[in-house]
C-alpha cells in the first residue's frame, strides 16, 4: 500500500512539473543534451555555459556582438600607461547586481582574485599570470593580488609584471566576470547554481537535469538590451530529437548542432535560408605526433605524415561542415598566413621521406581519439591514409579524460586526433594556439602539449611577440606570430587537418544578424538575438 | 525471523562497503587525472598541483578512502569536481525520474510477461503458444536503442501520439516505459511459461486436473503461485538492471535520470558523482535482492532463509 | 545424434538450427563471400556530401558512414559477435552455474561467502565496472569478452542458487542424502541435471544480451576497437544516420535479432529434449 501511495505522490509531482509552452513573443527555448554544469564564472569553461555566463555577468570589457572588436562594458573608459604595464579602468555609474547592490571597483578586484585563487579550483587562473602578485597568490604566499588596486569606488588599477598584448582580451573573457562577494560567500560552492551578476539576464529557475529559465534584467545598463524576455534551456534532448522538434516549431535553437543525416536534409530543404546559420570559428582540428616517441622524433617522418592525410575526405565525412587546414591558426585569426602553402598531399614524396628516415616498409603505431561520433570515424579515415605509406596505426578510441591523460604522459600516446575535445580559442589572439599546447612549458606531465614539442627559440619569439602590447603594433605582432607558426610547421609536430565551421539551427521566427548566432567570441550571443 | 532480518541487513551494509571500496580503488587506478580535467587547457603544473591539493588527491589512497567513508557516514557524498554542487542534491534531483521509469517499466513487463506466459503455458504446443513464444523471443533479442528509436520515430515523430522527449506528464513516460517493458516482458513470459509447464506436469496438478478443474483455475489456484518465485527473483534483478542500465533509454527519450548524470560524470572523471551514483544504484540493487530473499520463503515454505 | 534427430523433427527448432548454421558458416567463409575487404573505405561508397549509399547493384546492402560495404562488414561482424556471444556468455554461464550450485548445495560458510560475493558483484552497476576495467586494460576482443563474462555470470549464479535451494529440500535429494550418497554424486547426478534447462535458457537468451552489451561497450569506447566490425559497433557508428540511412541500423539489428532468435529456438528445443523430468511425459 505504501509503495502505491509513493508512486501516486511522485506522479502527482510530475504533473505539477509539466513545462509550460513558452513560445510567446520574446520567450525562446534552447535545447541541450547535457545539463549545464555551472554558471560560476570562475569555474564554467565549456561551450554551453560560456555564452550563458557572459549574459548573466558583466566584465570590464566586452566584445561588440557578432565581432571580435573590444568595447568597454562595465568600464566606462580606460587608460594604458605608455610602458604597457599599468591599466586604469573607470567603472560605470549606476550598474547594479541583481541583488540590488551597486557594482564597485573592489568587486572587480575580488572577482579576479577569486578566479586565480587555487581554493576556487577554477580552470581560468592562468589567464591572469601577467598581473603583479600572481605567483604569490597561486603559491599560497599571499591572499590577494597586489597588482589590482581599487583606488576608489569607481577606479581600479592593474599593475602587470610584463607588457601583455592579450590583457584587454583577457578582461573580456568569462573568468573576468564581476561577482558580488556577499552573494558568493552566502552561496559558497553553490554559487554556480545561484549566480548573482549584473548582466543582461538573471537566472530565475534551475531544475537540475530538466531546465533553466533566464529572464531579462530590467536594470541592465544598456537600454533595449537584451531583446528577449526570457530564455528557457531544456536539458536532456538528443540532437536528433531536438531537430525534429525544431522543424515542428516547438523549440527555437538546437544547442548541440545538427546530426549529419539531418544536416543534408535541412540543407536541401527550402527552409535552409531561414533556419541554418553557418560561420567560421577560432578552431583547428589536428593530429599531434609525439616528438618523444620513436619514430616521430624524426622530423622527416612527421613531414611524411603531413603529406598523406586526405583532408578533403575528412571534410566530406563532416558533410562539408569544415574547411581544409594547412597551418596551425584558423583563417579568421590574426596572424593567419594566406601565402603559406603547408605540406601538399603527395603520397610518393611521403614514401620517399619515410625511406630517407629509414622506414621504407613503414612502422606500427597507435592513434588515440575520443569515443564520440564522428571522431572514431575520422580516426579510421586517418588510419587508412597512413596505411598508404605503410604506417599501421591501431586506433584507440577512449573517453575524453583518458585521451587527455595519455597525451599528458610522456612517451604514452604516439599520435592523437584532437577532434571532439572542444578546442575553440577563448579570444581572437594568435597566442591562444601556442601557450600551453606548443610551448616548452606545456610539455610536462599532465600538460596539454601532446606533441611534447619544445623549441626554446620559438618560446623566446613568442614572449617577445606577446610583449608588443601597443595596439598600433598589432600588425607587426601578427607578422611575428606568423613567423613563429611557420617555424613550428617546418618541424611538423602537428598535422593541421581541418577548421570546423559552426552551424546553428534556429527556428524561423528567430531574428537578428547571423553573426549573433555564430558569435566568434561569445559562441552564441543571447544578448543580441531577437524574435521576429 | 527478526534475527535473520538483522543479519541480512548487516550483510547488506557490508556489501555496500565492499562496492564502495572496490569502486574507489578502481576509479583511482584509472589512468586519468581529475585535476588536469578541472584545471583546463591553460593551466600550468603549479595550478594543477594546487587543485590536486585542494581536492585532497595528493593524500595516500587509504586516507582518501577513510575521509570519504567518514563523510559518507555523515550523509555527505561530497561535491562534484566539475559542477561543485553537492552530489547528494544532484542525485536527489534526478532519482525520482529514474525511479518512475523503473517502476513503470517493471509494471509493464511483469503484467505483459505474466499474461503472455500463462497464455503460452495453457496452450502448450498449439499455435498460440508458438506465436507468443515467438514474440517473446523477438522481445529478448531486439536491440534496446533500435526499439527506442523506432518507437520514437513512429509513435512520436510520425503519428504524433506522444511527446518526443522530456519529462513531466503521463504521456512522456509511455514510450520509455513501453520500450523497457516490451523488451523485458519476453524474459518474464519465458520464465512464467517454464515454471508453469513444470508445475502443470507435476502429480498434484495432474490430480487436480483429473478431478475436473479447468485449465485456468488450475493455473490460478495451483500453478501461478509457484511461478511467483522466479518472477520475484527476476524483479529483484531488474531493479538492479534498470538502475544502471537505463542509460540508453534515458538518453534517447531525454529522460532526466541518474543514468545521464553518470554518463556525463564518466566522460569528465567526476569521481564524486560516479561514486555517488554507483552507491545509490548499489543500494537499490541490494534492496531488490533483499526483498526477493525475504519474500521468497513467505511464498514458498520449502525455501528456508 | 539422437538430439540432432529430434531437433530436425521440430519445424521451429529446424529453422533456428538452420539460421545458426548460416551465421556460423558466413562467419567462417566471410573472406570467400564478402565482395569487398571489410575495412576498405571506398571513394564511391559515400555521396559527395558524405552520406552513406543506399543498397544498389554494387553495394548490396548499401555502405556505412565511412563508405565501406555493409554486406562485407556484416559478414565479418558475424565473427566478432559470435566469438563474443559464445565465449563470453559461455564462460558466464559456466561460472554462474558452478558457483550458484555450490552455494545452494553446500550452504554454510562456503555458500555464504559465495553468495555474498555474488551479491557484491550484483550490486555493481555493470556498465561502470566495464568502463573502469577497460580503462585499466587495453581494449580488444578478448578483453571485451572477459569484461562481459565478469559482469554476466552473476545473474546466472543467483537464479541457479535459488533453484538449487529448492531442489535440495526435495524428497529425492533428501532420500539420496540419507542413503549416504557423496556430495559429488548428488551434485552431478541429481542436482546438475535439473539445472540444465536453466543453463540452456540462460545460455541461449544470454547470447542476444551479450551481443547488445558488446554494442554498448563499443559505444563507450571500450568495445571492439575500430575498424574491426561487430554488429554492435556498426549500429553505434551510424546512430546519427538513423533516419536518413535506416539500413545501417536495420540490417545489423536484424542480424542480431535473427542470431539471438535462432539460438533461442535451438536452445528451447534442446531444453525439451534434454530435461529428464519432462522428456517423454507430454
Amino acid at each position: 500500500m505504501k509503495k502505491v501511495l509513493l508512486c501516486a505522490t511522485i506522479l502527482g509531482g510530475m504533473f505539477a512539473l509539466a513545462p509550460q509552452n513558452a513560445n510567446a513573443a520574446g520567450d525562446i527555448i534552447v535545447t541541450y543534451k547535457d545539463d549545464v554544469t555551472t554558471l560560476d564564472p570562475a569555474i564554467g569553461y565549456d561551450l554551453v555555459n560560456w555564452p550563458l555566463i557572459k549574459s548573466v555577468f558583466m566584465r570590464l570589457m566586452d566584445n561588440k556582438p557578432g565581432t571580435a572588436e573590444l568595447v568597454p562594458s562595465l568600464a566606462e573608459s580606460f587608460t594604458i600607461s605608455p610602458d604597457g604595464m599599468t591599466y586604469t579602468f573607470k567603472i560605470r555609474n549606476g550598474v547594479k547586481f541583481s541583488n540590488g547592490r551597486a557594482v564597485v571597483a573592489s568587486d572587480v578586484k575580488y572577482s579576479i582574485e577569486r578566479a586565480v585563487d587555487p581554493k576556487t579550483q577554477g580552470p581560468g587562473g592562468g589567464f591572469f599570470n601577467a598581473i603583479k602578485g600572481y605567483d604569490d597568490l597561486v603559491g599560497g604566499k599571499a591572499a590577494n593580488l597586489s597588482g589590482i588596486q581599487a583606488t576608489d569606488d569607481h577606479t581600479v588599477v592593474f599593475t602587470l609584471t610584463r607588457p601583455d598584448a592579450t590583457f584587454m582580451q583577457v578582461m573580456a573573457i568569462s573568468f573576468s566576470s564581476v561577482v558580488p562577494k556577499e552573494a558568493v560567500e552566502a552561496a559558497g560552492a553553490d554559487f554556480g547554481k545561484k549566480p548573482v551578476g549584473s548582466g543582461a539576464f538573471t537566472l530565475k529557475e534551475w531544475t537540475s537535469g530538466q531546465r533553466l529559465v533566464f529572464a531579462r534584467n530590467p536594470d541592465y545598463f544598456t537600454p533595449g538590451v537584451p531583446n528577449l524576455d526570457s530564455i528557457t534551456i531544456e536539458i536532456g534532448q538528443e540532437p536528433l530529437v531536438a531537430m525534429l522538434r525544431l522543424q515542428k516549431g516547438e523549440i527555437d535553437v538546437a544547442g548541440d548542432g545538427i546530426p549529419p543525416a539531418k544536416y543534408a536534409e535541412m540543407k536541401a530543404s527550402p527552409d535552409a535560408a531561414d533556419m541554418l546559420v553557418e560561420g567560421n570559428q577560432y578552431q583547428t582540428s589536428y593530429i599531434t605526433m609525439n616528438t618523444k616517441v620513436k619514430p616521430f622524433d624524426n622530423v622527416k617522418v612527421r613531414q611524411a605524415v603531413n603529406m598523406v592525410i586526405n583532408k578533403q575526405r575528412v571534410v566530406q565525412l563532416l558533410n562539408g561542415r569544415a574547411t581544409v587546414a594547412n597551418q596551425i591558426l584558423p583563417p579568421i585569426m590574426p596572424g593567419y598566413d594566406k601565402q603559406f602553402g603547408g605540406y601538399a598531399y603527395d603520397v610518393e614524396k611521403a614514401k620517399a621521406l619515410l625511406a630517407e628516415a629509414g622506414f621504407k616498409d613503414g612502422f606500427e603505431t597507435v592513434l588515440y581519439a575520443t569515443n564520440t561520433d564522428p571522431q572514431p570515424r575520422i580516426a579510421q579515415a586517418i588510419q587508412q591514409d597512413l596505411a598508404a605509406i605503410g604506417i599501421k596505426a591501431e586506433v584507440r578510441a577512449l573517453a575524453q579524460a583518458n585521451v587527455i591523460a595519455a597525451g599528458g604522459t610522456e612517451g604514452e600516446a604516439p599520435m592523437i586526433w584532437s577532434g571532439g575535445m572542444a578546442w575553440v580559442a577563448d579570444f581572437p589572439d594568435p597566442t591562444t594556439f601556442y601557450g600551453t599546447i606548443l610551448s616548452c612549458g606545456g610539455a610536462v606531465k599532465g600538460g596539454w602539449n601532446w606533441s611534447w614539442y619544445c623549441n626554446p627559440d620559438n618560446d623566446k619569439l613568442a614572449t617577445a611577440a606577446d610583449s608588443m602590447s601597443d595596439p598600433a603594433k598589432a600588425s607587426e605582432r601578427a607578422a611575428a606570430w606568423s613567423k613563429i607558426y611557420a617555424n613550428v610547421m617546418a618541424e611538423a609536430p602537428w598535422v593541421p587537418v581541418i577548421n570546423e565551421l559552426k552551424v546553428v539551427a534556429k527556428s524561423k521566427r528567430m531574428a537578428g544578424s547571423p553573426d549573433f548566432y555564430i558569435d566568434p567570441v561569445r559562441i552564441f550571443n543571447y544578448d543580441a538575438i531577437s524574435v521576429k | 525471523m527478526l534475527a535473520v532480518l538483522v543479519k541480512r541487513l548487516g550483510s547488506s551494509c557490508l556489501i555496500l562497503l565492499g562496492v564502495a571500496a572496490i569502486t574507489f580503488v578502481l576509479l583511482y587506478c584509472m589512468p586519468a587525472d581529475p585535476a588536469v580535467m578541472i584545471a583546463g587547457r591553460t593551466a600550468t603544473p603549479t595550478v594543477v598541483a594546487n587543485i590536486r591539493h585542494e581536492l585532497g588527491l595528493d593524500q595516500p589512497l587509504i586516507m582518501q578512502f577513510f575521509n570519504y567513508l567518514a563523510n559518507l557516514l555523515k550523509g555527505d557524498l561530497g561535491r562534484s569536481y566539475v559542477q561543485k554542487s553537492q552530489v547528494s542534491s544532484l542525485i536527489a534531483a534526478r532519482l525520482p525520474a529514474t525511479l518512475i521509469l523503473m517502476f513503470s517499466g517493471i509494471v509493464v513487463e511483469v503484467v505483459l510477461g505474466t499474461t503472455l506466459g500463462v497464455i503460452a503455458a495453457l496452450n502448450r504446443g498449439r499455435m498460440l503458444d508458438h506465436i507468443v513464444m515467438g514474440l517473446s523471443f523477438i522481445g529478448v533479442s531486439a536491440p534496446q536503442f533500435v526499439v527506442s528509436l523506432f518507437f520514437l520515430i513512429v509513435f512520436a515523430a510520425n503519428l504524433g501520439w506522444f511527446p518526443m522527449s522530456g519529462f513531466g506528464t503521463f504521456n512522456h513516460i509511455v514510450l520509455p516505459a513501453l520500450t523497457l517493458g516490451v523488451l523485458g516482458a519476453g524474459w518474464y513470459a519465458r520464465m512464467v511459461r517454464s515454471a508453469l509447464v513444470e508445475v502443470l506436469t507435476q502429480d498434484y496438478v495432474r490430480t487436480a486436473r483429473a478431478k475436473g478443474l479447468t485449465g485456468v483455475r488450475v493455473v490460478l489456484r495451483h500453478a501461478l503461485p509457484n511461478a511467483l518465485l522466479p518472477i520475484i527473483a527476476m524483479i529483484g534483478i531488474d531493479i538492479g538492471q534498470f538502475m544502471s542500465g537505463v542509460v540508453v533509454v534515458e538518453a534517447v527519450f531525454g529522460w532526466p535520470g541518474i543514468g545521464q548524470l553518470a554518463w556525463q560524470a564518466i566522460q569528465q572523471v567526476d569521481i564524486p558523482i560516479i561514486m555517488g551514483v554507483t552507491l545509490v544504484s548499489a543500494l537499490a540493487i541490494v534492496m531488490g535482492n533483499f526483498l526477493a530473499d525475504i519474500l521468497a520463503p513467505m511464498i514458498d515454505p520449502r525455501i528456508r532463509v | 545424434m539422437r538430439v540432432l534427430r529430434e531437433i530436425l523433427r521440430q519445424p521451429a527448432a529446424l529453422l533456428g538450427f538452420a539460421i545458426v548454421c548460416i551465421v556460423v558458416l558466413s562467419a567462417f567463409a566471410a573472406p570467400l563471400i564478402a565482395p569487398f575487404p571489410p575495412e576498405q573505405q571506398m571513394f564511391d561508397g559515400l555521396t559527395l556530401e558524405g552520406s552513406p549509399m543506399p543498397p544498389d547493384a554494387k553495394f548490396w546492402l548499401g555502405t556505412d558512414t565511412l563508405g565501406r560495404d555493409l554486406f562485407s562488414r556484416l559478414l565479418y561482424g558475424a565473427r566478432t559477435s559470435l566469438i563474443i556471444g559464445v565465449v563470453a556468455n559461455g564462460s558466464a554461464v559456466l561460472i554462474g552455474l558452478t558457483l550458484g550450485m555450490l552455494a545452494g548445495y553446500l550452504r554454510g560458510t562456503v555458500g555464504n561467502i559465495i553468495m555474498r560475493f555474488t551479491d557484491l558483484m550484483m550490486a555493481f552497476p555493470a556498465l561502470l565496472l566495464a568502463i573502469v576495467l577497460a580503462a585499466l586494460l587495453k581494449p580488444s576482443l578478448w578483453i571485451v569478452a572477459l569484461v562481459i563474462a565478469s559482469v554476466n555470470w552473476v545473474q546466472v549464479a543467483r537464479i541457479v542458487y535459488t533453484e538449487t535451494c529448492a531442489l535440495v529440500e526435495r524428497d529425492f535429494i533428501v532420500a539420496e542424502r540419507s542413503l549416504g550418497a557423496s556430495h559429488g554424486r548428488i551434485i552431478f547426478f541429481h542436482i546438475a541435471p535439473h539445472l540444465i534447462p536453466t543453463a540452456i535458457v540462460w545460455g541461449t537468451l544470454g547470447i542476444a544480451t551479450t551481443v547488445l552489451l558488446e554494442a554498448t561497450l563499443s559505444f563507450l569506447g571500450i568495445g571492439v576497437q575500430p575498424p574491426q566490425a561487430s554488429w554492435g559497433n556498426i549500429i553505434f557508428e551510424s546512430q546519427s544516420y538513423f533516419t536518413a540511412a535506416p539500413w545501417l541500423v536495420y540490417y545489423p539489428g536484424l542480424a542480431i535479432l535473427l542470431t539471438a532468435l535462432s539460438f533461442n529456438l535451438v536452445g528451447d528445443a534442446l531444453r525439451d529434449i534434454l530435461d529428464p523430468l519432462q522428456r517423454g511425459r507430454l
